[in-house]
């Protein structure tokens, strides 16, 4: 039996059940945490912090925390904003993202977290990093530039013996996402397909196919990111 | 290659949560882990190869090609560089031909920097093929290489041993305990088996109220209670893990060293008590890799306590079951983080895990599992020998007990003091002859620099927690140039990278504070820095994260004048050089890069 | 009172966030009336002739001649934009960055496959060129930049917002749709 729980964030009433992250108890609130390693029913990487609240006082992120009664949880506050926004532009002077020639771009999270946040310029000193493409498997580019390690791919693309097709290379600065390439051989249209779809950013590419939506139609173009989850619950 | 790999995956169980001896050992009979072993192993381990990488490729000491016959592991952290590293590393380069980060065209000597190696009271130290050389100088390199040079095994190059168990047979270490003041506690005279005695007359419940009432509290830096901890777990059902955390990496830190030195016993004894409170048959010590010099000491004590029947079936007759096996590490500082710690132990990257759940519902193997620093079951074995009541009586009301300080730097006395918890900085400074002295960084790089003016304050848990680290920072000594840029680029180095603020955020303050140093910063750069701390501190998933930014926030709260001096109150200032910025392409094209004087005059 | 003066420049850009100038259309006869051009490839003038009030930036720094006309913009404006991805983070030519400047001069002259078969293989280096820098760099880490207009190019509804709002000193609120990276 599923216990239902009170809480509140930022002053307004929510429900849902105990144990439920934080995240999606709020999603279910009509209250958008943003999120960007995040995926509902996906074990929790909370690698990301841009769901970083404050509970009760502290600061938690919310994708790995469960909801409990009573939780007093501040979301939308000029602190918390300007983290968000810190993160975000951190995100873009650490990997080298040209949203003008990136695939992804209308329908890449982190750029619509961009546009929410109102980044006009990162203040942080862009690194401009040098990073390796992977264009060796036969479905998908692995386009490194973008990868922002959410480790979404990692714990989603299994093959059949659920053995991993991405990982984790190296670690602090060195770090990159890697990819197998005996298995990644075996990738099938529809998770090469998966792969690029739950990819936040323009990192995973499926090959032979692009731009197929035009500018104008695509996702964040005319509607900001997390207004879906606002929208559903008036 | 290929049946020796078989064999040594074989030897593991073919066990994938074995990957970290798995490539230890491939690494020890190949001196690298090659492309071809990876693969072989990926097959047998039924694992995809990028999961052997990730961890293959995590750890400071594992190598995916050869690093030479002799692979000179150089400690390269603020003590090493305050003793002199620069010579040593000058010697080394000019009697090799080759530099630091190199090896040797024959492959026979590679030269490498690593974080601390837990040798502060003795440097600057080297580790050459996991042997510690100790208080190197120009003469002593000059000799080490030409020992290389003829083919002489490391071993043998040992000249004189260290003092007590350094000596032991199985050690054979120049390493110098340097134990300047025995306390109470840990340090004091030790009889092998009295408190394991009394734990299993007694019952697991009175060990571990024994336990909360001592209010000894985790020696590794965080301070939480360990009877609380051990209370916690033994109310989870199921099979149960107690785990030492001996991987002491805060740069500053020995006193883990000198206790699994000199006190093996007493810290197996402790975890058998450990495990007896929480109802564990099994134990691990996560040893770090660079102190792989001990293990076979190590693997010794556990011997003979498995024959004094200390350890394994029915211990002392009273119908308990408890083993201990060494898991060695492979150098990454994060490992520290006990969940971190965990996941290594399980073959894995040493990333630490979010919690909820904590370790102690969830850790190894996803089953409940205490995790302690080896001082804090040191302290254990003597609490329950001596009793809580008589603990209390030691330190202060907060911090009971004694503390090991590893005290290192600008110190007439360096070395290993067990001090009772409630001593004041200048007492300490006292104590280990320490004069002129410019500040004291307390607890290691995640610690807070301490300016003169606070030296009245008490080392303990209520105002100066620590984990034992304690440099002593002479009037000689460019804080933020030696110090504090030195901490950053061991942060940015061993961040784990998995969250997005540690792992960016360290690169970005690291940078931040070398732009004060060279002279190019803005009083707006140091309010940014301040600001960018706090995010830090705020966002990220664990320890690692929320104290690396200690080295800036400290110094630019505790020593701003330092700042100020160095950075300029204006709006605006580029670092842009021009000439600087033009050489490159100006040689590639083979034009001078000497700018015009048009260009010139503009340039300002 | 005098019109407030407007000079643009595109140093590493490509002109297209001079086309979204333009883009404003039917409103340039409206821009003219609130203000004035001094330097910009718009009207042709080629060298700053009266202190501006708005320097309009186009692109990022590639070569020296870029730093140079950048520093004098500073020099000669009150206010400076960075206009477009190029000025604001070095946009495409951006790209190299990272590789070192002499495998990019050498791909582009030496062993590029569009470099033709037949051609004499020379890398420029006439002492009149301006010299290559070894990155792209960002207006901003050169020069104090007052305000930033994203967009590849940007809206011309956003630029035109913009410099109203600078020009009539009117509060600034740009709406979801005007801020791109695209």
């Amino acid at each position: 039996m599923s216990e239902t729980i009170k809480f509140t964030i930022d002053g307004k009433e929510c429900q849902g059940t105990k144990g439920q992250l934080l995240v999606d108890a709020a999603a279910d609130n009509g209250v958008y945490i943003p999120i960007l390693c995040h995926m509902r029913d996906l074990i929790p990487a909370g690698s990301c912090r841009m769901c970083t609240v404050k509970v009760n006082g502290r600061n938690m992120a919310a994708c790995t925390t469960p909801a409990e009664e009573g939780m007093a949880i501040e979301n939308n506050t000029p602190e918390f904003l300007d983290i968000r926004k810190a993160i975000v532009e951190m995100l873009f002077v650490e990997g080298n993202h040209f949203c003008p020639a990136c695939e992804k771009s209308g329908n890449c999270d982190l750029q619509a977290l961009g546009y929410k946040y109102q980044m006009m310029v990162p203040r942080f000193p862009y690194a401009f990093e040098r990073r390796e493409i992977d264009a060796t498997t036969p479905k998908i580019f692995l386009e490194r530039n973008r990868c922002i390690f959410c480790k979404r791919c990692v714990r989603v693309i299994k093959d059949e013996e659920g053995r991993s097709i991405f990982a984790f290379k190296g670690r602090g600065t060195t770090l990159e996402i890697n990819i197998d390439r005996k298995l990644a051989a075996t990738m099938t249209d529809e998770m090469a397909q998966k792969a690029m779809d739950i990819c936040p950013v323009g990192c995973i590419l499926k090959k032979e196919i692009g731009f197929v939506t035009p500018i104008g139609q695509r996702k964040y173009d005319t509607m900001p990111i997390g207004s879906d989850i606002e929208n559903n619950h008036q | 290659m290929k049946e020796k790999i078989i064999s040594i995956v074989e030897a593991h169980g073919s066990d994938a949560s074995r990957l970290m001896d798995i490539l230890l050992d491939v690494q020890t009979e190949f001196g690298c882990v090659s492309t071809d072993a990876v693969s072989l192993m990926a097959t047998m381990l039924r694992i995809s190869e990028v999961d052997i990488v990730q961890t293959l490729s995590f750890y400071h000491f594992f190598n995916t090609n050869a690093v030479g016959k002799y692979a000179v592991y150089m400690n390269n952290s603020v003590v090493s560089c305050m003793m002199g590293m620069k010579d040593v590393v000058d010697e080394f380069e000019k009697q090799t031909g080759v530099k630091f980060g190199n090896t040797t065209a024959d492959g026979k000597i590679g030269l490498y920097y690593t974080a601390c190696i837990g040798m502060n009271d003795q440097e600057p130290a080297a580790l050459i093929n996991g042997v510690v050389f100790n208080e190197l100088n120009r003469q002593k390199v000059r000799d080490i290489v030409a020992g290389m040079k003829v083919g002489i095994p490391v071993q043998d190059m040992v000249a004189h041993y260290g003092d007590g168990n350094n000596a032991n047979p199985l050690m054979k270490s120049m390493v110098h305990n340097n134990i300047r003041k025995a306390g109470a506690v840990v340090l004091a005279d030790y009889t092998l088996g009295i408190g394991i005695a009394k734990a299993l007359t007694s019952d697991a419940k009175s060990v571990i109220n024994e336990m909360k009432e001592s209010n000894l509290r985790g020696r590794g830096g965080a301070g939480f209670p360990t009877g609380m901890k051990w209370d916690f777990c033994s109310r989870e059902t199921g099979v149960h893990y107690i785990i030492c955390n001996a991987d002491e990496g805060e740069p500053g830190t020995f006193k883990d060293r000198v206790l699994l030195t000199e006190r093996a016993y007493m810290l197996f004894e402790g975890m058998t008590i450990g495990g007896f409170a929480i109802g564990a048959e099994e134990g691990i010590l996560y040893l770090r890799h660079e102190y792989t010099y001990m293990k076979a000491y190590l693997e010794n004590v556990l011997k003979d306590m498995r024959i004094k029947n200390f350890l394994g079936n029915n211990i002392l007759g009273r119908g308990y079951n408890f083993d201990i096996r060494i898991q060695m590490g492979a150098g990454a500082y994060v490992c520290g983080e006990e969940s971190a710690l965990i996941e290594s132990a399980e073959g894995k990257r040493g990333e630490p895990r979010n919690r909820p759940p904590f370790p102690v519902q969830k850790g190894y193997k996803g089953k409940p599992t205490v995790v302690n620093n080896v001082e804090t079951f040191c302290s254990a074995t003597r609490i329950i020998e001596k009793g809580a009541a008589w603990y209390n009586t030691l330190g202060t009301s907060e911090s009971a007990g004694t503390k090991l300080l590893s005290i290192s730097g600008d110190c007439k006395f360096p070395g290993v003091y067990e001090i009772e918890w409630g001593m004041s900085i200048n007492a300490m400074l006292e104590m280990v002859g320490g004069e002129n002295v410019q500040a004291v960084q307390v607890a290691g790089p995640s610690g807070i620099c301490l300016p003169p003016n606070q030296f009245h304050r008490k080392i303990a848990l209520e105002d100066l927690p620590t984990g034992g680290s304690m440099i002593v920072i002479g009037q000689q000594r460019d804080i933020l140039k030696d110090v504090v840029m030195n901490f950053m680029e061991f942060f940015a180095d061993e961040s784990c990278g998995s969250c997005v603020t540690c792992r960016s955020f360290n690169m970005i303050l690291r940078n931040a504070i070398e732009k004060v140093v060279s002279g190019h910063a803005i009083k707006k750069d140091v309010e940014n820095m301040q600001a960018w701390s706090e995010i830090l501190r705020k966002t990220t998933r664990c320890g690692l994260g929320q104290t690396s930014s200690n080295p800036i926030s400290t110094t630019i709260k505790n020593f701003p004048e330092l700042y100020d001096a160095r950075v300029k109150d204006v709006d605006y200032q580029s670092d842009f050089d021009m000439q600087k910025s033009v050489e490159a392409s100006c040689e590639a094209v083979g034009r001078s890069s000497l700018i015009h004087e048009l260009a010139k005059v503009n340039i300002n | 009172m005098s019109k407030p003066i407007i000079a643009t420049t595109s140093l590493a850009g490509c002109f297209g966030c001079h086309m979204a100038i333009l883009d404003i259309d039917a409103r340039i006869l409206q821009l003219i009336d609130l203000v004035e051009f001094n330097k910009s490839p718009i009207d042709d003038i080629k060298t700053f002739t009266k202190e501006c009030d708005i320097g309009i930036i186009e692109g990022g720094c590639c070569n020296s001649e870029n730093i140079h006309v950048l520093k004098e913009f500073r020099k000669h404006c009150k206010i400076l934009i960075s206009l477009g991805e190029c000025a604001i983070m070095g946009g495409l030519p951006a790209l190299r960055n990272g590789i070192d400047v002499k495998e990019c001069i050498e791909e582009a002259y030496l062993n590029g496959p569009t470099v033709g078969k037949n051609t004499e293989r020379i890398l420029p280096n006439d002492e009149e060129l301006p010299m290559i820098l070894d990155k792209v760099y960002p207006c901003h880490e050169i020069v104090k930049i007052d305000y930033y207009l994203p967009g590849c190019p940007p809206k011309a509804d956003l630029i035109w917002a913009a410099v109203v709002a600078l020009v009539t000193g009117d509060e600034l609120n740009i709406p979801y749709e005007l801020i791109k990276f695209d």
